[in-house]
């Protein structure tokens, strides 16, 4: 992949330093609490994985990092400031600093490729529509969509809407960039591709990478570090050797995928109903 | 007690509904009059692309409904006029009818069918996309980006379109008057032109313009609220057609009554 041709200027922080930390944070639909007091760090210029089953809370604590939800409590340091208690114009003016690369992809369907890719740039720059065009070529070919400018999002297969999803997200040069379960929903070569991508992303412009995932192979292959999510609260946090070597059984039970125990104990029922973990499990 | 809750409930979510429907109007009207002298643009080409839709793509089936109402008013009031020995108020009726009531009132029916069914669809489907979403994490409002355009092409196009069906109406009433009233055209027009002051016209494009910011409003907030699921966009398209049409006639009831009571005697 070619080095960005536009200066990326200062780099926001020391690689290593956190560029996103979460503290004590949580979320509630309704009256039930998704995320019990979630706390990390995303270290500057690294990928983070979050890794989870369905339920486990990953995509809720996501769609919190973006602003999507808003969290009952807790805070959320971007840039040394609290991204939960922003107001709203101030909260934008760090969104154009993310980007976002959602499940679906979120292509605009009533757009071509170029002018979803160009949308950010033409809304929040005052660039010329040449030098936006460039710009838009510039990232579609980051992504390995050249010539696809002029196509719907309903022409592309999965895989390429993935990576024009990822191109937009790209278009204000993010300092952080978000990926909802990349490849969900690709067959392995695609979803290959995609894991290749976010590396190269990661090695040409040292962006911060979130990712939500449940794929084991892809997480261990992208992670600088990696978070293990479990109904709502955090089992572990470590680099990818770190987590393979973990004896907690929440982790082994993940990574070694073992199927949930049948619930025999009435006990056990019944926390499952309430929704507290049995405190063996934790 | 039940009976009462069930009143109780019904008029909680009715007014919540509207509170709704008013929050996203007022969005849309702050990003149309006050955002633009605060540096922030309005989108011009997604307005006119708008306009297009809501307006232009409408004259033909707005002309065709408005042409037959005016002549099947024409019918109608014949048949008392007729018996009176009145039959050249036929001019004056349909005239006053089409402009105060029938002429919004079509325009209105055929843009839900056309724009506000649209609107909860477009907006509906990017929900479920997750292109709503997308819009926020871009730092784009969807309020501005989405419903305001809308908004912009409708309180344009409603007064339009509305004034069209008017003559339409008139054209219409005036085929009956020419083929069996003992009109000419000429003299058909002059009868129009003499019935009508310019508060009817006035009293017609006013409530053009409510009916205009309704459609927006439901169609938009149906689409906004859809569920998850495709068969939701269905749903909410439905919605928004049944409930545009009844918030349209109930607004059409209060401006009138306005209208009655203000009207100078």
């Amino acid at each position: 992949m070619a080095e960005h041709p536009i200066s990326r200027g200062e780099p926001v922080a020391e690689r290593g330093a956190p560029a996103i930390s979460v503290r004590d944070l949580r979320v509630k639909y309704g009256e039930r609490e998704i995320l019990h007091g979630i706390n990390f760090d995303a270290p500057a210029g690294q990928t983070l994985v979050i890794l989870g089953g369905s339920g486990s809370g990953k995509s809720t604590l996501l769609r919190t990092l973006v602003g999507l939800e808003s969290p009952t409590g807790g805070s959320i340091w971007i840039r040394g400031k609290d991204f939960a208690a922003m107001r709203e114009a101030e909260r934008d003016e760090l969104r154009k600093k993310m980007g976002m690369s959602f499940q679906s992809g979120a292509l605009f369907g009533s757009m071509t490729v170029a002018e979803n890719v160009a949308l950010p740039l033409r809304e929040h720059t005052k660039l010329d529509d040449s030098t936006i065009d460039i710009m838009v070529r510039l990232k579609l070919n980051q992504v390995g969509l050249s010539g696809f400018e002029n196509y719907m999002p309903a022409q592309l297969s999965g895989g390429m809407k993935k990576r024009a999803a990822i191109a937009r997200a790209l278009a204000m040069d993010p300092e952080v960039l978000f990926f909802d379960e990349p490849s969900a929903g690709l067959d392995p070569i695609i979803a290959a591709g995609i894991d290749e991508l976010i590396l190269a992303l990661k090695k040409a412009f040292h962006i911060t990478i979130l990712v939500v995932t449940h794929e084991l192979a892809s997480a261990f292959l992208i992670a600088d570090r990696m978070i293990l999510l479990n109904k709502g609260v955090i089992v572990a946090d470590g680099t990818p050797v770190e987590l393979q070597a973990s004896a907690n059984p929440r982790v082994r039970q993940f990574l070694d995928r073992v199927p949930e125990k049948e619930l025999t104990a009435e006990i056990d029922y019944l926390q499952m109903l309430t929704g507290e973990i049995p405190p063996q499990r934790q | 007690m039940p009976f009462a809750q069930t009143i109780g409930e019904a008029t909680i979510n009715g007014l919540a509904y509207v509170g709704e429907l008013t929050r996203l109007t007022g969005g849309a009207a702050r990003a149309i009059f006050i955002d633009p002298f605060r540096g922030r643009r309005i989108r011009y080409a997604r307005a006119v692309h708008q306009a297009m839709a809501v307006g232009v793509g409408a004259i033909p089936v707005v002309s065709l409904i408005s042409f037959f109402v005016g002549l099947i008013l024409a019918l109608q009031a014949a048949y008392e006029l007729r018996r009176l020995g009145a039959l050249h108020l036929v001019a004056a009726t349909v005239a006053l009818s089409m402009t105060r009531e029938l002429g919004p009132l079509m325009t209105a029916v055929v843009v839900i069918g056309r724009s506000g069914s649209a609107f909860a669809a477009e907006i509906g489907t990017m929900k479920v996309n997750e292109e709503i979403d997308a819009l926020e994490t871009m730092a784009l409002e969807p309020v501005h980006f989405l419903v305001a355009p809308k908004l912009v092409a409708m309180l344009l196009m409603m007064p339009c379109l509305t004034t069209w069906a008017d003559l339409m109406g008139v054209t219409g009433g005036g085929l009956f008057g020419v083929m069996s009233a003992g009109f000419t055209w000429h003299t058909y027009f002059q009868s129009t032109i003499d019935a009508l002051v310019r508060r009817d016209i006035f009293i017609g494009l006013v409530k053009s313009l409510i009916f205009g910011i309704v459609i927006t409003a439901v169609g938009c907030q149906e689409g906004f609220t859809t569920g998850l699921g495709s068969e939701q966009v269905g749903k909410s398209t439905t919605a928004a057609v049944v409930k545009s049409i009844f918030l349209v006639v109930v607004m059409d009831l209060v401006f009138t009554s306005i209208f009655y009571i203000t009207a100078p005697r």
